[in-house]
């Protein structure tokens, strides 16, 4: 067995803290070392690398709750004290977010591996757009590669989805506007 | 309301996948996930030459590395005879790592041994190869000529790998010169890559008696065993291949590449894990690509558009080695397909391949065996037969159609053909499409001098590999297998010898199982991609699974329904004779309400069999197909061709498959919308060049372009229902038929446009540039007539 030997890098790895998902994790890097690797190093795999030049997308992760990244091509050393949202992030089986269902519900996914970048580019959207066009979510999966599903259900998805958020928030606008009425609207 | 047993276990429905919920919250298992302590990362030293003579290598400064374990060359695999790989094809080896010479750009010449992959990656930069340019080969014609030879380690000193010939020769050249039409087009099928997202790659580990387990992404794990047992001397039984989550194929996953023997030889002598995850690059530019076909079509015809003769002439470049994944007996693959739907009373093909210094291999992507190429040849071939007799594209197809009362149809290329309706399919989707008043909209654009164009393709494709009498990888019969164990409870697990990389067998292996046994889909687990617990079959790939491990899964099923039918007569007080399979449950003829369900059978065939009766409630099944199938289908394509820019808009495009049974819906129409994005990209965007130098010039995404969302179009679906008299459930197998039968009809439908500027024909991909280019011609040359 061949077990790792100290090397001399102590000056050249820096300690980061990487927040991911609400939970801390700590790690030292080389200031080279892409996000997409040191993610998929605290045993979080969801986020995949398919291409390392940020040409198709499957290493997207949320920053800061709305800004999707090509985590295969930020610098780890970049993502410190900033939030990070990666697909395990959205839910979990039996409890999955509104966008997973929908790709579920709509056939919006085959190999599976470019899954997790069109989910965290999708969620990304929604914060900012809630009621888009089948062309602005096409435009804005642009930088999404998928080999398999020629995009249809996935566009179909993400409709569905916008639908469900936009729904689930007139519900809760309408149970407050019923607490703040007394019910009487 | 209550499920009726039709309702909750019938094929036929589109059951949402059981897989996608893992998928869809990261919790994939793909080949890279996997994470060994003490595991070693591997990267490969690649050749900048297309053909250069090896003089040196010089590991020092990449061993000085920290945390650099291992570099090893061709020459240390040599001295311990692993220099050389079998390829699938049998025709032919392949150099693991390059001795001697490199023979094709990115060929692999060195592979490091690292802690990490950084450390790995930085030792690669280091390794000293000292080269020798010399003058690459880049066109097959150029092969041909055999000025240069290039594979020094073959005996017989020619580029020609090998000659391949089908039909008369004879009587198809006289009848072509009987012929009242001739017309006669070279169409060349561009090389291009399957480029799956999920890169190659694999995790070799041995244990402490010497087993390895090889985790890799790989659509044929059974085969793999096999191979590696044959090249590394390693007994089968010590070898366990595991396939996980894998993240597509395409047919790219189908041959076994040099980086999982180094990575196997790595673990070996290191005696530690090895993982070895392949770059985008490395995918593009080592791994099998696809068609490279020179097709030179010549179709005669009566002046009425009876066609009489077809005949077309090929030149393949396989590149370095021939490791085409084509069945032994068939060196060119399918090929014979390429009458298409049509009935010629004499047809011939020829096919010559060469060596040349490009990438090695020739895959079957999206694509039973070249059937795109011929699919392809054939459809653009009826085009130029229905320009050149001013006759309507569909007329000229509908006359020439084996009809639906001629199956088995025997084609003059000697394929049986199993089934099929064209005519019928082809009137399905010219209804649903709106055939007329579209060409009435075409005359008014064209009256106005603008450029509309509508394509068919009306293809028939040959899937189904196949037929052990025919078909064999390495030797290797490709029948397929399935095991089907029901539990006491009525729930199950279902195995089969596939693979899917994406295609949904969790889910649609279940539905045919539960289809059988009147049992529920959600409680039949379905386990495919080890070698251990998988009964031996022969993969995923070209279509094959459903008509092959299909038909095995259901007449498995049928055996442990037989089975059951004697504990069933058993808990009926009856006998055998006397109970029948009806409305998904054991009853006693003419006595409906006297009945079991399979459920209660089950339970009993643990607790109380019957006397006499077996124990326990399994079958395992091995099928080997009396005949391919031959799903067909209508492709019609509507374009806007902006003559200024050379732009192309794909206004509409309908696909009307007839994959015989359908077994989910759901699936089979998400697979016709993958495989019609992939068509969309062969046609206008994707190819891997190489220059005159050698260069391969789509090496990353920035180069050979995959379609996004914004650029790829609306599909539009139907279908119908021919079912495969052959197969036990009557499915044909539907994953390939979008990609072998939309290029014909992306490129008819803009050669459709520009027929009024006299434009014939331009090889794919139709990029604006070209089509601009063929326009300033065509118009160039109307200004001087």
């Amino acid at each position: 067995m061949t077990t790792a030997e100290p090397t001399d890098t102590a000056e050249t790895t820096h300690r980061i803290t990487l927040k991911i998902n609400g939970r801390a994790y700590k790690q030292d890097v080389e200031p080279r070392k892409m996000l997409a690797y040191a993610i998929r190093d605290t045993g979080l795999r969801g986020t995949h690398v398919g291409c390392d030049s940020s040409s198709c997308g499957c290493c997207v992760v949320v920053l800061d709750g709305d800004t999707p990244v090509k985590s295969c091509t930020m610098f780890a050393v970049q993502a410190e004290g900033r939030e990070i949202t990666t697909v395990e992030g959205l839910g979990a089986p039996g409890a999955l977010h509104p966008l997973q269902q929908a790709f579920w519900d709509q056939h919006g996914l085959q190999c599976g591996y470019c899954t997790p970048g069109m989910l965290m580019t999708s969620y990304a959207m929604l914060q900012h757009h809630t009621d888009p066009t089948d062309q602005e979510v096409r435009e804005f999966l642009g930088g999404n590669l998928c080999r398999c599903t020629g995009y249809n259900n996935i566009v179909k998805a993400v409709q569905q989805a916008a639908q469900a958020l936009r729904d689930d928030q007139a519900g809760k606008l309408d149970t407050l506007a019923a607490a703040a009425t007394g019910g009487s609207q | 309301m209550t499920t009726t047993p039709k309702e909750k276990h019938a094929m036929g429905k589109g059951m949402k996948r059981k897989e996608d919920p893992r998928f869809l919250t990261g919790q994939g298992n793909y080949v890279d996930d996997l994470v060994i302590p003490g595991m070693l990362s591997m990267a490969i030293v690649h050749s900048p030459y297309p053909h250069a003579r090896i003089r040196s290598i010089d590991k020092t400064a990449a061993l000085a590395v920290p945390g650099v374990k291992a570099v090893i060359t061709g020459e240390d695999l040599v001295a311990a005879s692993l220099g050389w790989l079998p390829t699938f094809h049998g025709f032919d080896k392949q150099m693991v790592l390059a001795v001697g010479k490199a023979l094709f750009q990115h060929q692999e010449v060195a592979a490091v041994f690292a802690e990490t992959r950084e450390a790995a990656m930085d030792a690669v930069e280091l390794v000293e190869v000292d080269y020798e340019p010399l003058d690459p080969v880049t066109s097959p014609f150029d092969a041909m000529k055999d000025e240069t030879i290039l594979r020094d380690d073959r005996d017989d000193k020619t580029n020609h790998i090998y000659h391949w010939e089908s039909g008369h020769r004879d009587e198809t050249d006289a009848a072509l010169g009987d012929a009242e039409v001739v017309i006669n087009e070279k169409v060349y099928s561009p090389r291009c890559h399957p480029a799956p997202l999920e890169p190659c790659g694999c995790v070799a580990q041995f244990d402490a008696m010497g087993r390895l387990t090889f985790h890799v992404t790989s659509q044929a794990p059974h085969v793999y065993r096999t191979a590696i047992s044959l090249v590394t001397g390693i007994p089968e039984d010590k070898i366990r291949v595991v396939a996980p989550d894998i993240g597509g194929g395409f047919g790219n996953k189908v041959p076994v590449y040099p980086g999982y023997v180094c990575a196997i030889v790595g673990a070996l002598i290191l005696k530690t894990p090895v993982k070895w995850i392949e770059t985008r690059t490395e995918n593009l530019t080592t791994t099998g690509f696809a068609r490279d076909y020179h097709m030179d079509v010549t179709i005669g015809a009566k002046k009425d558009g009876t066609v009489t003769a077809l005949k077309v002439k090929t030149v393949a470049d396989h590149g370095a080695f021939d490791a085409a994944a084509d069945p032994t007996q068939y060196p060119a693959g399918m090929f014979g397909i390429v009458t298409g739907s049509y009935d010629f009373p004499v047809a011939f093909t020829e096919l010559d391949a060469y060596f040349t210094n490009k990438a090695p291999g020739g895959v079957a992507y999206r694509c039973s065996f070249r059937v795109t190429e011929a699919s392809y040849a054939i459809e653009r071939g009826m085009d130029l037969l229905a320009g050149e007799l001013k006759m309507d594209p569909a007329e000229l197809r509908k006359k020439n159609f084996v009809q639906k009362d001629e199956f088995p149809y025997k084609s003059a290329l000697g394929f049986t053909y199993d089934s099929g309706d064209y005519a019928g399919t082809l009137d399905h989707a010219l209804n649903l499409i709106g055939y007329d008043e579209l060409r009435k909209e075409q005359a008014e654009k064209r009256a106005r001098g603008e450029l509309m164009g509508i394509g068919l393709s009306t293809f028939t494709e040959v899937v189904g590999a196949g037929p052990s009498k025919h078909f064999d990888i390495l030797g290797i019969k490709m029948f397929d297998s399935a095991e089907v164990r029901i539990h006491p409870t009525g729930t199950g697990i279902v195995r089969a010898g596939t693979k899917s990389q994406g295609q949904g067998h969790e889910t649609t292996w279940a539905q045919i199982v539960a289809e059988e046994l009147g049992l529920d889909p959600e409680n039949l687990l379905v386990e495919e991609g080890d070698t251990d617990t998988a009964p031996y079959g022969l993969g995923t790939y070209a279509s094959r699974s459903t008509p092959v491990a299909g038909a095995a899964l259901a007449l498995a099923a049928r055996r442990v329904r037989e089975k059951a039918k004697k504990v069933a007569a058993h808990l009926l007080e009856a006998a055998e004779d006397d109970v029948e399979w009806k409305d998904y449950q054991f009853s006693i003829m003419g006595a409906p309400e006297k009945s079991v369900t399979m459920k209660e059978v089950a339970f009993a065939a643990y607790t109380n069999p019957g006397e006499g009766n077996e124990p326990g409630l399994e079958a395992s099944l091995y099928y080997d197909p009396p005949n391919m199938t031959f799903p067909h289908g209508t492709y019609i394509a509507v374009v806007d061709v902006d003559g200024e820019t050379g732009e192309v808009k794909v206004r509409r495009f309908l696909a009307v498959d007839d994959c015989g049974t359908i077994i989910n819906p759901t699936i089979v129409q998400g697979q016709v919308h993958g495989g019609l994005t992939e068509g969309f990209a062969i046609s206008f965007m994707q190819e891997i060049p190489y220059d005159a130098q050698g260069n391969n010039m789509a090496p990353n995404f920035m180069e050979y372009l995959v379609p996004t969302a914004v650029e790829s179009p609306v599909w539009e679906t139907g279908h119908t229902v021919t079912p495969s008299p052959h197969h036990p459930i009557g499915a044909k197998g539907v994953g390939e038929s979008p990609n072998v039968g939309s290029p014909a009809a992306f490129v008819n439908a803009v050669m459709d446009a520009l027929s009024p500027l006299g434009v014939k024909h331009i090889d794919m991909p139709l990029t604006r540039e070209k089509i601009w280019q063929a326009v300033r011609d065509a118009q160039g040359q109307k200004a001087g007539d």
